[in-house]
């Protein structure tokens, strides 16, 4: 998978799951506040990423996690291993 | 003593979704009961169930708060709804009032299953989703409601197998007799899914009669063959009678007594000495003639032995056909946590509505329901004064008697 498909399907997932405008999520756009994340949310968005691209997020990386191009970096870097 | 009334009811059921269409279905006779083939796939010795849709919740809640919902907190936030605005009860209410919560759940078997099942096959506990928890407790649905709803009294989980619903409403009525709370929400919530009642099946006390799904719950009839599972949700507000006329809310009826008993006995075998107790309990702390009582709403869920101990209960008590008894299971099939309360509020629609439902496929007495008077069509007939029984497994039993206002 590319890293253009690889965005597109992790925007498009995370905008059904979380139920947010998928326009409003943008590589600058911050991640918790776009998908309006608490606490508990967050476990699910690491699950969803986990089931759907085989890419687990430690807990310790998520801090460093804050906008959506660090997610899709963290996730495409990761996807090819 | 204080009084207790019932100022709101809601009801989610296989027999409708709303207080007007399950009073229309009971008076109709209609059956909620069908065949399942996944069931039959499953493995299931009966595919017998009766038929509910899990509401669509995404325009009424967000994400995260659906996100802990099992389908029967689903249906106790749509009973809920429904019993509340009934009530006149809204929103800010709840927030300037302490109001308590009691509702009858024993099992939440879908959550449970979906997260050991992953947790096997991934091996990886963060898979299973935030909700899995939250959803997989027994006591799921206060949980839920009492957030929802933002909800400062008594928040408590009633499990007590088939008569949790009936425990609830009794308990919230001694919490309110004795000065403890104004308004309890009430009632009792049933998992409809297979993996809820697999393990039921597995005990042969189901129904088989499967080439005919709305003749196969048949209480009281000589050719019952066990039950049918059902499930849903109601909702009944309690609250304090003269806290109900001072805020002008529409007082239904009373609660005039709660009986309980436990039988000491078998885990599964109802005896007739347990419930009796119950029903003399609630008739005495009722402080009524029992020729009052103008209908009977039977436990009986279509098991041979515990119709059989049922009937010679109610018959030792009220003598031979002194009273119509029925058993709405007939139509809805067992409902389980969930039957005392939606039991109570059926009841609640046919005395609103001067009628008894018939107690569908009661073609045939046996030896001990031909000394009870069951109607095997509906009848026409004003009451203002009922009993409602629930018995459980591990011997727990329940009356409730309420009475027209």
């Amino acid at each position: 998978m590319d890293r253009v498909e690889l965005i597109s399907q992790l925007n498009e997932i995370l905008a059904q799951e979380f139920e947010v405008d998928i326009a409003t999520i943008t590589p600058e756009a911050n991640v918790k506040e776009t998908l309006m994340l608490n606490s508990l949310d967050v476990v699910d968005m690491i699950a969803i990423i986990e089931f759907k691209f085989g890419v687990k997020i430690p807990a310790t990386e998520l801090s460093d996690i804050q906008t959506f191009e660090a997610l899709y970096d963290y996730v495409f870097q990761n996807i090819k291993k | 003593m204080k009084r207790v009334v019932i100022t709101g009811m809601g009801i989610y059921s296989c027999l409708g979704q709303n207080l007007d269409d399950v009073r229309d279905a009971l008076y109709n006779g209609k059956s909620g009961i069908i065949f399942d083939p996944t069931r039959k796939e499953m493995g299931f010795r009966s595919a017998l169930t009766a038929k509910l849709e899990v509401p669509d919740l995404k325009k009424e809640l967000s994400r995260s708060q659906r996100a802990f919902m099992p389908e029967q907190a689903k249906y106790a936030y749509c009973a809920t709804v429904e019993a509340l605005r009934n009530a006149g009860i809204d929103q800010d209410y709840l927030d300037a009032h302490e109001v308590g919560l009691l509702y009858g759940n024993d099992s939440s078997a879908d959550p449970t299953v979906r997260a050991v099942d992953m947790i096997r096959e991934k091996k990886d506990t963060t898979l299973c989703g935030s909700g899995a928890i939250f959803q997989s407790m027994n006591s799921t649905v206060t949980m839920n409601l009492g957030c929802i709803f933002r909800l400062k009294g008594i928040n408590l989980t009633v499990s007590g197998a088939c008569a949790s619903g009936s425990h609830a409403v009794g308990l919230g009525a001694l919490l309110i007799q004795n000065g403890l709370q104004d308004m309890v929400v009430c009632g009792g919530a049933q998992e409809v899914n297979p993996f809820s009642i697999g393990s039921f099946d597995g005990i042969s006390a189901f129904s088989v009669r499967e080439s005919e799904p709305t003749k196969a719950s048949r209480p009281f009839d000589r050719d019952r063959d066990g039950l049918v599972p059902g499930g849903g949700a109601a909702t009944v507000i309690i609250e304090e009678y003269e806290h109900a006329v001072k805020r002008g809310a529409p007082i239904l009826a009373e609660v005039l007594s709660y009986g309980f008993s436990s039988n000491g006995d078998h885990i599964s075998s109802p005896n007739v000495e347990g419930p009796s107790r119950s029903l003399q309990m609630a008739i005495k702390r009722a402080g009524i003639d029992i020729r009052e009582i103008g209908y009977i709403n039977a436990h009986a869920t279509s098991t041979h032995v515990g119709d059989a101990q049922e009937a010679k209960a109610i018959y030792n008590i009220f003598g031979e056909r002194t009273v119509e008894v029925t058993s709405t299971k007939s139509q809805t099939g067992h409902e389980m946590w969930m039957a005392g309360s939606s039991e109570l509020i059926y009841s609640m629609l046919m005395m609103k509505n001067d009628f008894i439902a018939a107690n569908l496929n009661f073609e045939n007495p046996d030896e001990d329901s031909a000394k009870l008077l069951i109607p095997d069509k509906r009848i026409e007939k004003h009451f203002d004064t009922f009993l409602s029984n629930s018995f459980g497994f591990g011997g727990t039993n329940a009356t409730l008697i309420v009475r027209n206002m």
